[in-house]
């Protein structure tokens, strides 16, 4: 896979190569992550702090359910749907999957063209993952009506241990949150990229500093993390 | 390479302010370039990445129960995150002091798992014995 890359992490000058680079980067007496701009620095940074955040969540939803002893509901069952007749386990969910790991390649791609400074295909895949993201989120809007007219509430539901609804509501919720976030912040930057603001290195309204095809791929790093944590959610809560 | 590297590393504090200066005029440059990679491997990636939940799904369609369900549940899981790490955001192509920075921080988060077993555990067995519905 190494031979596919078109820079390679050696590549800028006065660096060292593998684990050696780590000591050197770290103790060169500058800055630590030589070859990332701030802005991709800063972004891994808050990722790797919303890291810590969802698994509290995830981590309070484990608690919560190996201490309780009524019986936890089968998300199974919960999540099913009768589509066309036929009574299908959690298909919602795996359809909101595909949803958004479709909007993640598409991500991806617009991550790829934004590089090539293709204009035009940058802003539509970066508008067909927004897309993607908003049918994700009215899905699951979808989802918690359903959930709310069977009568989950935070504090009980009928299938189980309470604290089902609390810890569905607060770990789906904050994550359709991130989403919503994501889809706003894909728009704005589509409609940079579409306008020619990183062709002309034009200036930000707020920040007066010159914008790159790189906070494409900034704003792919926050959607791929959105992924991710749904990676984890789809495992923990809907599957285990 | 390795020539380089010697060389850096016997000049490093006079080669630090200019490497520094250097970078930063050629940061315009750098950020032309960026992480160009083909987009064969990301459509390979994104295939990957359906069937991987398409697995995952199938566990509970198909009603596996039990270690076995919980592993492949974990092993799917890791799968996926480590391919959407590694490739779509491009860790796999940084340097080692961002990667390991990023990635070995939320390994701590398994002490932490770790902790809240044995609590919830002590906590079920407290609920169990004293507030379990016996006649």
């Amino acid at each position: 896979m190494a031979e596919t890359a078109l820079t390679h992490p050696e590549a800028a000058p006065g660096t060292i190569p593998g684990l050696r680079g780590i000591a050197a980067d770290w103790a060169s007496d500058q800055r630590a992550f030589k070859n990332v701009s701030w802005g991709k620095a800063m972004m891994w940074i808050f990722l790797l702090s919303d890291t810590f955040i969802f698994s509290c969540f995830l981590l309070s939803y484990m608690t919560a359910r190996s201490s309780t002893t009524v019986p936890w509901p089968n998300p199974s069952e919960v999540f099913a749907l009768n589509l066309g007749g036929k009574h299908i386990p959690l298909i919602l969910i795996a359809i909101m999957t595909f949803v958004l790991i479709s909007s993640s390649g598409t991500m991806a791609m617009a991550v790829n063209f934004g590089y090539r400074r293709d204009r035009v295909r940058t802003a539509a895949l970066m508008l067909a993952t927004a897309a993607f993201g908003a049918t994700f989120v009215g899905m699951q809007a979808f989802e918690w009506t359903k959930l709310i007219m069977e009568g989950v509430r935070p504090w009980g539901n009928p299938w189980g241990a309470p604290q089902f609804g609390a810890c569905f509501f607060m770990i789906t919720g904050f994550h359709g949150t991130h989403v919503t976030i994501g889809v706003i912040f894909l728009i704005a930057i589509a409609r940079k990229v579409l306008r020619g603001d990183f062709d002309r290195e034009r200036r930000g309204f707020f920040t007066s500093r010159k914008g790159y095809y790189e906070i494409v791929e900034i704003t792919g790093l926050y959607w791929h993390f959105v992924d991710l944590v749904w990676v984890f959610i789809f495992a923990f809560f809907y599957l285990w | 390479m390795t020539n380089a590297a010697v060389h850096v590393e016997g000049q490093a504090a006079q080669h630090a302010l200019h490497t520094y200066a250097h970078e930063a005029v050629a940061s315009g440059a750098t950020h032309a370039a960026g992480q160009q990679h083909p987009i064969k491997l990301y459509l390979v990636v994104w295939g990957w990445l359906f069937v991987l939940s398409t697995c995952s799904y199938l566990v509970d369609y198909l009603g596996i129960h039990g270690h076995l369900r919980w592993s492949l549940i974990l092993l799917f899981m890791v799968l996926k995150a480590g391919l959407i790490v590694a490739v779509f955001m491009h860790m796999a192509w940084e340097r080692l002091a961002l990667a390991y920075a990023i990635l070995l921080p939320p390994v701590l988060v398994l002490v932490f798992v770790a902790i809240m077993v044995f609590e919830s555990g002590y906590t079920h067995l407290l609920r169990i014995m004293f507030f379990a519905p016996t006649a």
